[in-house]
């Protein structure tokens, strides 16, 4: 995109009123973090956290809201693995990649899931079921291999049971 | 006045156990208690990880001690009337000790509690996190009115310098030194960090320190907070660490009600807070320079020092950053005295460390030991010895710093000096035990593929070097290898190591160095004899079925993706090799040890 498509696109989410309840909830957060020193990254986190990810107009938004250049905001997104710019699926399943859960056989786990689903890691499923992401070590080395689907840490996963034990989520 | 109960049931609240359906399992008993007419009797309560979570769901029956493992809900109605009724021992769900044999059902005489010295673990499993009066009734927040009224911040960091204290996190620096740079350092303004950025894959010592004991890591902070002069701190705490954030903000909560954060704390006219920061991903972030870029919310890249963060660090300001597990040593030995813990362990390393012992080793959970303790101890008689039978192939210590020690190398002590001197540093505490099934090769190119995606890009020789190493055990493990790749991975690997900015990249090689340091033949047979020992590497192994075994069932065929096995029912299959990815999935699936590998 250059500059002007940009511009216009998020001239057109400013004006779009179906959005109004959007930027509503964005500026409280902003509301809260405005005074205050260091406060990009909760913003982003808690605005993450209410639309799932993270789309340049919406960067655009809260550099304009803080007061920063959106490059600072962009660069910040883009570092850190916890932000998304893309939307996720219903189901967000994180396969840990720490030492125990490779050795114990994630990737056995990884395979069938992609191949189960029709998914790569770090994509969505076509009909937006799931995503699949790789995640630094969950901590929870005992119970390895983990996966965790949502908010459920599933231990001591069996790579034979696992496409089984994700129909279930729908 | 408390009541008084004649037994008290605990269950492990920990994430572990949590994922195994502890929580489910506490309010199931509860049920079952009322239901009994019990609930004067016996209490039921949850505490923090145990430490032994592959036997989750764990509980424990005091006053006798007695440990259960993996008891499941629907084991509770039987478990509470074998217990509670007919006032037996539940023989069903006690932990048996593979090597003697035997059942053992008091929790200290277990190998793996038995051999563990507990200090900064030592509410483990005994209290409930969530309940500051519990903390309060093993004597917390002692060694903080002590701090604050009868000790001057000189006294403090001589008593931390007398201890002998290096920081957990993995460089091993005094914690002493550190707060007195800072408390000496000019300024008005100061601050106090805890590193809760746990990042190295297979370690989750600071996750269950938080979980079970947040107090002593708050206590720490804020005698910190007395000695260097500070009256905020922070928490870097990772976000995907949920419940150890939430007991963090509890215990936060709890003690500013009770006034031990905040203003005039016990009346010493010293006021101190402290805030949560959630890490947002990025493994970087665990070096202290670039964690307070990340606080001051921005990308988090380590900056050259000097200066150093005692002088200019976050915002500018003097700073001290330790890590979780360094700040809950702090209350004891305000408490009992830095002569006592310097008591324990080395000459050089003192007190103990808490180490996540995980991999092929039969006990698998969180342990603190003494500095000194040889790893042979440690895999043995604590971890309960190998899977299956199987040898003994290396353990890794440290994470992506560290590296891989051969089993010849077993007796070595594990302090500082002792294990720089193998190639590898102690670090944050992981120790990942590998049995005769794992490829070195592939070990150390999952750790540089790791480093490699961290590297947050900074300076040119981790950027590009971790790249480069990448590439060539890629290449090594996939057949490509040629005459000198050895060479080069060592060249490189030393540059990268001279010239990196930060700890990240002076230490990514570490796994590269010690792997061919020691198992060098391992490398050699990767690139002349295109061959994987350990039969791991995907590119170099074959699969293929054995005629005079296989029976024909057609259980390979059916579960083969590429529908490269053929034959008749009742007949010997064979394997398209040209089709064939090698997932392994037939030599998973064969109940007749059919499938060869070679």
């Amino acid at each position: 995109m250059n500059p002007y498509q940009i511009a216009k696109e998020y001239n057109a989410f400013l004006q779009n009123e179906s959005l109004t309840e959007f930027k509503d909830k964005i500026d409280s957060i902003l509301e809260d973090y405005r005074e205050r020193r260091g406060g990009l990254i909760p913003v982003l986190q808690q605005v993450q956290e209410y639309l799932k990810f993270l789309p340049p107009v919406v960067q655009n938004y809260v550099a304009l809201g803080l007061g920063v250049p959106s490059s600072d905001v962009y660069g910040v997104v883009s570092f850190y693995s916890f932000f998304s710019m893309k939307p996720r699926g219903r189901h967000l399943v994180r396969t840990c990649l720490g030492t125990a859960c490779y050795v114990k056989g994630i990737q056995k786990v990884i395979d069938k899931i992609e191949r189960g689903f029709d998914v790569t890691m770090g994509g969505t499923t076509k009909d937006r079921r799931f995503t699949l992401q790789g995640v630094r070590c969950l901590g929870a080395c005992g119970l390895a291999p983990v996966v965790v689907v949502d908010e459920n840490t599933l231990g001591q996963v069996d790579h034979a049971k696992i496409v089984k034990m994700l129909e279930k989520y729908e | 006045m408390g009541k008084v109960y004649r037994t008290h049931i605990l269950v492990c609240a920990g994430t572990g156990c949590v994922a195994s359906g502890s929580l489910k399992v506490r309010d199931k008993m509860i049920s079952e208690i009322e239901r009994h007419g019990l609930k004067d009797e016996v209490m039921v309560a949850s505490t923090g990880c145990n430490g032994f979570c592959a036997a989750g769901p764990i509980t424990i029956v005091h006053p006798e001690g007695i440990f259960y493992k993996r008891l499941n809900v629907d084991d509770v109605p039987f478990f509470i009337e074998e217990l509670l009724i007919k006032g037996r021992t539940v023989k069903k769900h006690l932990f048996t000790e593979e090597q003697r044999n035997e059942q053992i059902p008091i929790m200290n005489d277990i190998g793996f509690f038995k051999n563990q010295v507990l200090v900064v673990l030592k509410n483990r499993a005994l209290i409930d996190p969530d309940v500051i009066d519990e903390y309060i009734g093993r004597d917390g927040y002692l060694p903080t009115s002590k701090a604050l009224l009868e000790m001057t911040p000189d006294q403090i960091v001589e008593e931390v310098l007398t201890s002998g204290l290096r920081g957990r996190g993995g460089a091993g620096f005094s914690t002493g030194m550190k707060w007195k740079f800072c408390k000496e350092a000019k300024g008005e303004v100061k601050y106090i960090l805890c590193n809760a950025d746990e990042g190295d894959p297979g370690a989750f010592m600071d996750r269950s320190v938080l979980e079970s004991d947040p107090h002593a890591v708050l206590e720490g902070m804020i005698i910190g907070g007395k000695a260097i002069g500070a009256h905020k701190g922070y928490i870097y705490v990772r976000a995907e660490y949920p419940l150890a954030i939430q007991r963090l903000n509890t215990a936060i909560g709890q003690a500013r009600d009770y006034g031990l954060l905040g203003e005039n704390i016990f009346g010493s006219g010293f006021d101190f807070d402290i805030e949560l920061y959630y890490g947002a991903g990025a493994f970087v972030c665990g070096e202290e320079t670039a964690l307070m870029q990340s606080i001051e919310g921005k990308r988090g890249m380590p900056r050259p020092r000097p200066p150093f963060p005692a002088h200019k660090g976050l915002w500018a300001k003097p700073t001290v950053l330790n890590n979780v597990e360094t700040f809950a040593n702090i209350p004891q030995i305000i408490m009992r005295g830095g002569a006592w813990f310097a008591s324990l362990g080395t000459e050089t390393s003192k007190g103990t460390k808490v180490f996540a012992l995980t991999g092929d080793v039969t006990n698998i959970g969180l342990i603190e030991v003494p500095m000194g303790i040889t790893l042979r101890q440690i895999v043995y008689d604590i971890g309960g010895g190998i899977k299956n039978d199987k040898g003994l192939k290396a353990i890794q210590i440290g994470g992506p710093s560290g590296g891989c020690l051969p089993a010849s190398i077993i007796d070595t002590p594990v302090d500082y000096e002792s294990i720089v001197k193998t190639g590898a540093i102690v670090g944050s505490g992981g120790m990942v035990v590998m049995d005769e099934g794992n490829c070195m090769v592939d070990i150390a190119k999952f750790f540089l593929g790791f480093t490699a995606e961290e590297s947050c890009g900074k300076c040119t020789p981790c950027r590009v070097g971790t790249a480069i190493l990448l590439e060539k055990l890629t290449d090594i493990s996939e057949g490509r290898g040629k005459d000198g790749d050895i060479e080069i991975l060592e060249t490189v690997g030393r540059n990268i190591i001279s010239s990196s900015l930060c700890g990240l990249g002076q230490t990514a090689p570490n796994p590269i160095l010690t792997t061919i340091r020691y198992f060098r033949d391992e490398y050699e047979a990767h690139i002349y004899d295109k061959k994987c020992p350990a039969k791991r590497c995907k590119a170099l192994i074959t699969f293929a079925i054995d005629p005079e075994k296989c029976t024909g069932c057609t259980l390979c065929k059916r579960n083969c993706p590429q529908q490269c096995i053929s034959g008749e029912k009742k007949m010997p299959h064979t394997i398209d090799q040209s089709l064939c990815i090698r997932c392994s999935l037939c030599y998973d699936s064969c109940k007749f040890d059919a499938i060869t590998v070679a």
